[in-house]
């Protein structure tokens, strides 16, 4: 066993002006649980991030497991051995896939068996609590239960390193210790296991064996918890830390004055629940919840994660209505459309939502003008926010360049901006470090005391549920009790809120379950670490664990299998890729039609004789052309023709028919709108021809039979569809169309659409590769639009009874490779963006385009000119066209097709090689 | 409703766009790259089309035959055997293939009508028609003018001369339809995807459910997103009108700009609004992602701009009234290509706005039963 699980020389990063890391050298002992302590943006996550191998390295040495992480080979090596939660709730979790199915998407992507990764979900959640919701989709549960899914994840593998980021941000704490329990139960069986936990929280940090000082992205100290304290003469580690500090950096750090603010009576109810019921479905969230809150109190609310508080709270805005029972603000009830009572409530939601695109800054801006604060009032109140909040550093940076710590303060700031009289918080301390939080707090007890604000606050830190007047204890959708801090205190016989909610809790919840599970963890445990030495010892292989380094089916499975159940979820999306493409052959291949006919034609007849009435009489009674009321004068001419009513009109001069009589050439004039060059074309070719046609018939009238006679014949015959008919052109064309852009628009979303809600960690952290994730994501989509591929194939040969003159397997096998090619052009788009809109714009300027109008579906390629004709050329959708057609209409088979299969099989690795070059396997 | 917060969340709505080069670059490249490329490529009427010929003949007449067929209406022929021909046919090497019979030449000259044989594959439909007529010209001609040289002034001069004009576009000339039908398909597309994810893309970061909180009406949160997103097309379109269609393809614009951009802003405040409604109704950016491509082409398909509305269905041509897209295509149409003035082209402005109207209050009925059920 080595003695050191990371170390680090010299390791700088800076993001696009701040310095996050400057110059760290550090040891971080192995089989221990080591801590990174520090307030809010001091450099830990990213600290965490370089460990783990989530970001790449810029300046310094990382050497983590006894390798250097900046090596691609040893970062592939170590990857299954390292497990890595990132800061923020829920940020690596699949929202739509339940408890189980998250954990079961890790266990496969480390290669566990199926009996191993079904105990091992048992035993996991049993230990978390979070037995029960197993088939609870991710997106369901609260911020703290997600916490917990998110450890469970981490764990199911026995990573040999575990690199936590402030995991208990939003945990209960009951949830909190037992979170605590597990570690030290998984640590206890597993001796050789480093545990590398990030925190804000002093008091966490006591539990720690070795910790690291950080601040202002450099190292104070190192050592123990006992050594720090010794060394500063301090008696808390919050204190050792502040002594640490530069004496530059020390005045900031001043212990607050924790006033405690003197006790107002309470009088009328500013915010009222009254028997407050909200079901969801047949899932209770609240269940009668009743209390009231006095002006300028501070109620605090604290429960177990996913109790109902953030329900209730959504209750008591209007944003949720309730099922049952009265939600009342200012003595009235909520009404959701009332504006003036927006006006008077600050809200702060618990995930975190403001405009993530928009810096610190404009954020602030925008609130206040919503809240028509305006010109330098605003300026100088977002000045004053950003001071109180300490922002000032961070105005024209992106949230999601902040720590978790600077974005609550940003949320926080936001909700005060207008100095609402009634503030409903919900978790605004989670993740901020306590001196923020004690800096908090004094605001709030100002607002509360000098302005009578009323505070609505939910929290899992008891020594904040202390400071509120009034605490009401939360559990399972019910409200148990409601008094001041010090009286719960003392019903419950307990030594502190914290020991006196936890005992309530328990009391209310049987955690026997949990404690037997913990027994588990430490008994399997060992067993596995048992084999574990049997195996270096030499022993047989392990076949269940031991993934490939390199590329491993079986991980790629587990992407596919991951997104195969994100489609089943999502019923309405599935039914749009296969009902949608049957509903658009039937509107593009009748709508399309080539046929030019029921052209709209009229006449100016100047001449007004039998003979010129017989002219445009052909015309009239051709099946091309309709007739419109005759034209009066070379004005109406130009003015319908401009009104776009005439496609043709017809005009015949004065004397036309005595012209011909004497002999005399006669001139007929034909304006064409040429708008619509292909349909002017196609005008001309029918006026000629029954011009000519006009001219044969009164040359045989006339008697001149012998002049007219040809000296040749021309016998044109239309093949493959002889009575040129748009349907059969049409259906083996919109065929190909279809399952291009389908399926491109399926995946191009994928990636991207992780890396804007933050999943895309999974794959940076875990041992996938990039190609095992890419075609991971494809291969359900490619089975999906097969699927389309036969319903389309299907409604063409019945709906539009359309034969299928070739062979079925050429056209099939076609189509496997052509999908494949479709989807992974997805990928490229979906690889190359950065936010979800711009990959599906991306996806209908870059396919929809090509496919229609550069594929041959109505011009040839070979016909197309410059660019387009280039594109034309490599896109897949002509090869595929080809093919279809050939096919459909010619009756081909392989033989005579094989040519167009050649690109398609050009295009697939090509198309991923260049999604592979394009995503990054670490963030940079 | 208050105008300063539209204002204000519309100016927000443009930040976020700022913010994000590669969708930039994107409308950038989809309003000029895009629509020059797919303006130009489509063929001058019969372009380079390919033709194969059989000479079994080998005869000055033949001979004379086969160099007729010439670009740009036809790439030089390729000879080739009786058996190949069917080959290159099935294989689509080919559109055309000419066979001419052996005596050829003799049997002309001896008056005794023998036959020419065309084979075309009608699968390409466009090409099929206008091609065969174009060979069918072609060697009308040429044989005509071999025989002529034979038996002089046989056939006495047409009594009939037909005079063809084209107007608006005597040359037919494909790129300038292409360019402006591109255009209006960019601004359909644009106008749709960029409302609607943005509605999406706030509902899934929990900001829409945010602003619900403010002093904020859900109708000023929408009129900011079709204002904003309005605004950014049409100035896209207005440069592309100007720069690329205008200078770069050479299209003569017949009539008013500002009257064509007027039609823009109404057919914006439709699609736009389309855009809404479709972003309420999906819950999410990959349901989002595929409502788009069902809606968006049967609009771009069917609108008139890649064929004539008058050889589509009647079913079709009625249900696509509904649509704005058939509207503004008109009415681009009329005014850019015929020079059409508002006394032509009210019809369309009056339908634009009907259309608008109705898919305003239907997004609108629909973003505030989105906002109602946001919770879960």
């Amino acid at each position: 066993m080595m003695d050191r699980a990371a170390c680090l020389a010299g390791v700088r990063l800076a993001y696009r002006r701040a310095v996050a890391l400057d110059g760290v050298d550090l040891e971080i002992p192995a089989g221990c649980l080591a801590g990174v302590v520090g307030p809010d943006g001091v450099g830990k996550s990213s600290l965490l991030a370089l460990i783990a191998g989530a970001r790449a390295i810029r300046e310094g040495q990382v050497e983590v497991l006894g390798g250097d992480m900046r090596r691609a080979a040893h970062r592939r090596e170590t990857r299954p051995r390292i497990a890595y939660m990132p800061q923020g709730l829920g940020r690596n979790l699949y929202g739509s896939l339940s408890v189980a199915e998250n954990i079961d998407f890790f266990a496969r992507l480390f290669g566990l068996g199926a009996a191993e990764r079904e105990r091992r979900i048992d035993l996991l959640t049993r230990a978390t609590g979070l037995a029960e919701f197993t088939e609870r989709p991710a997106a369901k549960l609260s911020g703290g239960m997600q916490q917990k899914l998110g450890l469970c994840c981490a764990l199911v593998h026995n990573p040999d390193l575990l690199v936590l980021d402030e995991p208990t941000t939003g945990v209960d704490p009951l949830s909190r210790r037992q979170f605590w329990d597990l570690v030290g139960h998984v640590r206890a069986a597993r001796p050789g296991m480093s545990v590398l936990v990030a925190t804000a929280t002093f008091e966490e940090a006591e539990r720690f064996d070795w910790l690291a000082m950080l601040d202002a992205g450099r190292l104070l100290a190192t050592g123990p918890p006992d050594a720090l304290r010794e060394r500063t003469g301090a008696d808390s580690l919050e204190a050792a830390f502040i002594a640490l500090l530069p004496a530059a950096r020390r005045k900031a750090h001043v212990p607050v004055d924790r006033g405690e603010r003197a006790r107002e009576p309470q009088a009328e109810a500013v915010i009222e629940a009254r028997a407050l019921t909200r079901r969801f479905g047949d899932f209770t969230a609240v269940d009668q919840a009743s209390f009231s809150i006095g002006r300028g109190e501070i109620f605090g609310f604290v429960g177990s994660n996913g109790c109902g508080k953030t329900t209730t709270m959504k209750m008591l805005t209007g944003l949720l209505e309730p099922s049952e029972g009265e939600a009342r603000l200012f003595g009235e009830q909520v009404d959701p459309r009332d504006l003036a009572t927006r006006r008077r409530v600050g809200y702060m939601a618990q995930f975190f939502s403001l405009y993530r695109e928009l810096s610190v800054r404009r954020n602030l801006a925008l609130h206040a003008g919503l809240y028509g604060i305006q010109g330098d009032a605003a300026r100088a109140r977002i000045a004053e926010l950003a001071e109180r909040f300490d922002l000032q550093d961070h105005l024209d940076d992106l949230p999601k360049a902040l720590p978790l710590g600077h974005r609550q303060r940003l949320s926080l700031a936001a909700a005060v901006i207008h100095r609402p009289s009634v503030l409903i918080l919900d978790e605004p301390t989670s993740g901020v470090d306590p001196v923020a939080r004690d800096a908090f707090w004094q605001i709030l007890a100002r607002l509360s005391r000098d302005d009578g604000v009323t505070l609505f606050i939910s929290t899992h830190f008891m020594n904040e549920a202390a400071r509120c007047d009034r605490v009401a204890l939360m559990h399972a959708g019910r409200v148990l009790a409601v008094d001041a801090p010090a009286a719960l205190v003392k019903a419950s016989g307990a030594a502190d809120l914290e020991a006196a909610f936890v005992a309530r809790l328990r009391r209310e919840q049987d955690d026997a379950g949990s404690t037997a599970a913990l027994d588990e963890v430490s008994a399997q445990g060992r067993r596995d670490e048992r084999a574990d030495s049997a195996d270096s010892a030499g022993n047989a292989g392990n076949a269940g664990r031991a993934p490939r380094v390199r590329f491993d089916l079986r991980r790629l499975l587990a992407h596919a299998r991951r997104e195969r159940l994100e489609l089943q979820r999502d019923p309405l999306r599935l039914a749009m890729a296969l009902i949608g493409s049957v509903i658009l052959l039937f509107v593009m291949s009748y709508g399309i039609s080539l046929d030019v006919d029921d052209l709209t034609f009229a006449v100016l007849d100047r001449d007004r004789t039998t003979l010129s009435r017989d002219y445009t009489g052909d015309i009239a009674g051709s099946r091309y052309f309709v007739e419109r009321p005759p034209i009066t004068s070379e004005d109406a001419l130009e003015a319908r023709m401009r009104a776009g009513e005439l496609g043709l009109a017809i005009e015949i001069p004065p004397g036309f028919a005595a012209d011909i009589a004497r002999g005399r050439s006669a001139r007929v004039g034909a304006w064409i709108d040429g708008s619509m060059p292909q349909r002017a074309e196609t005008i001309r070719g029918y006026v000629q021809g029954m011009h000519a046609h006009w001219l044969a018939r009164k040359a045989r009238e006339a008697g001149h039979e012998a002049a007219l006679i040809t000296p040749y014949r021309l016998e044109t015959r239309f093949r493959y569809n002889p009575d040129l008919e748009s349907l059969v052109a049409m259906v083996p064309a919109v065929i190909p169309l279809l399952l291009m852009l389908i399926p491109a628009m399926l995946t191009a979303l994928s990636v991207v659409r992780e890396k804007e809600l933050g999943s895309i960690t999974n794959f940076h952290v875990t041992p996938t590769t990039r190609l095992e994730f890419l075609v991971g994501k494809q291969l359900p989509y490619i089975v999906l639009s097969m699927g389309s591929f036969l319903l389309l194939v299907l409604m063409a040969l019945s709906v539009f009874d359309i034969a299928l003159k070739g062979s079925f397997a050429t056209l099939s096998a076609g189509a496997l490779v052509y999908l494949a090619a479709a989807t992974a052009v997805g990928l490229v788009i979906s690889t190359f963006m950065r936010s979800q809109i711009a990959a599906i714009f991306g996806t209908a300027v870059l396919s929809i385009i090509p496919a229609v109008s550069f594929s041959g579906m109505i011009e040839p390629v070979s016909s197309l000119e410059g660019l387009g004709r280039l594109i034309g050329e490599v896109y897949p959708t002509t090869h595929f066209l080809m093919i279809a057609r050939g096919a459909f209409a010619k009756g081909l088979g392989f033989e005579a097709l094989q040519g167009a299969f050649v690109p398609l099989l050009i295009a697939v690795p090509v198309l991923l090689g260049l999604a592979v070059l394009l995503l990054a396997k670490q963030e940079r | 409703m208050r105008m300063a917060n539209v204002t204000r969340l519309g100016v927000k709505e443009l930040q976020t766009l700022l913010r994000d080069p590669i969708m930039l670059a994107l409308i950038v490249y989809a309003f000029t790259v895009s629509i020059h490329a797919a303006a130009t490529a489509m063929p001058e009427t019969l372009n380079e089309a390919p033709i194969t010929v059989v000479d079994e003949d080998r005869s000055p007449l033949s001979r004379r035959l086969v160099d007729a067929f010439q670009p740009p209406y036809f790439e030089p022929p390729t000879p080739t055997t009786l058996a190949r021909m069917e080959s290159r046919l099935d294989e689509g090497l080919t559109a055309f293939a000419l066979d001419i019979p052996p005596a050829f030449q003799r049997d002309v000259l001896a008056g005794r009508q023998p036959a020419l044989q065309l084979n075309v594959d009608a699968t390409r439909m466009t090409q099929a028609f206008s091609g065969a007529g174009y060979i069918e010209a072609i060697v009308n001609q040429e044989v005509g003018g071999f025989v002529e040289r034979y038996r002089a002034g046989a056939s006495p001069a047409a009594p009939v001369a037909l005079e063809l004009r084209a107007l608006y576009n005597p040359q037919l000339n494909q790129a300038w339809f292409g360019g402006v039908m591109e255009l209006t398909a960019r601004i359909t597309m644009l106008a749709i995807i960029l409302t609607g994810a943005a509605l999406i893309r706030e509902r899934e970061h929990g900001t829409l459910e945010h602003l619900m909180v403010m002093p904020v009406t859900p109708l000023e949160v929408m009129l900011a997103k079709i204002l904003s997103m309005g605004l950014v097309v049409l100035i896209a379109a207005s440069l592309s009108l100007l720069l690329v269609v205008q200078a770069l393809i050479g299209v003569p614009i017949a009539g008013s700009v500002p009257l064509f951009l007027a039609g823009t802003v109404l057919h914006l405040f439709a699609a736009t609004s389309m855009g809404v409604a479709l972003g309420t109704f999906a819950r999410s950016m990959p349901q989002f992602a595929l409502l788009i491509l069902l809606v968006l082409l049967p609009l771009l398909m069917l609108s008139g701009a890649m064929t004539p509305r008058e050889s589509m269905p009647a079913f079709i041509r009625w249900l696509m009234l509904a649509a704005p897209d058939t509207h503004f295509v008109m009415l681009s149409q009329a005014i850019l290509f015929r020079g059409a003035g508002i006394a032509v082209v009210w019809p369309q402005f009056l339908a634009l706005l009907v259309v608008g109207v109705a898919l305003f209050a239907a997004s609108l009925a629909g973003f505030r039963r989105a906002v109602g059920a946001l919770a879960h």
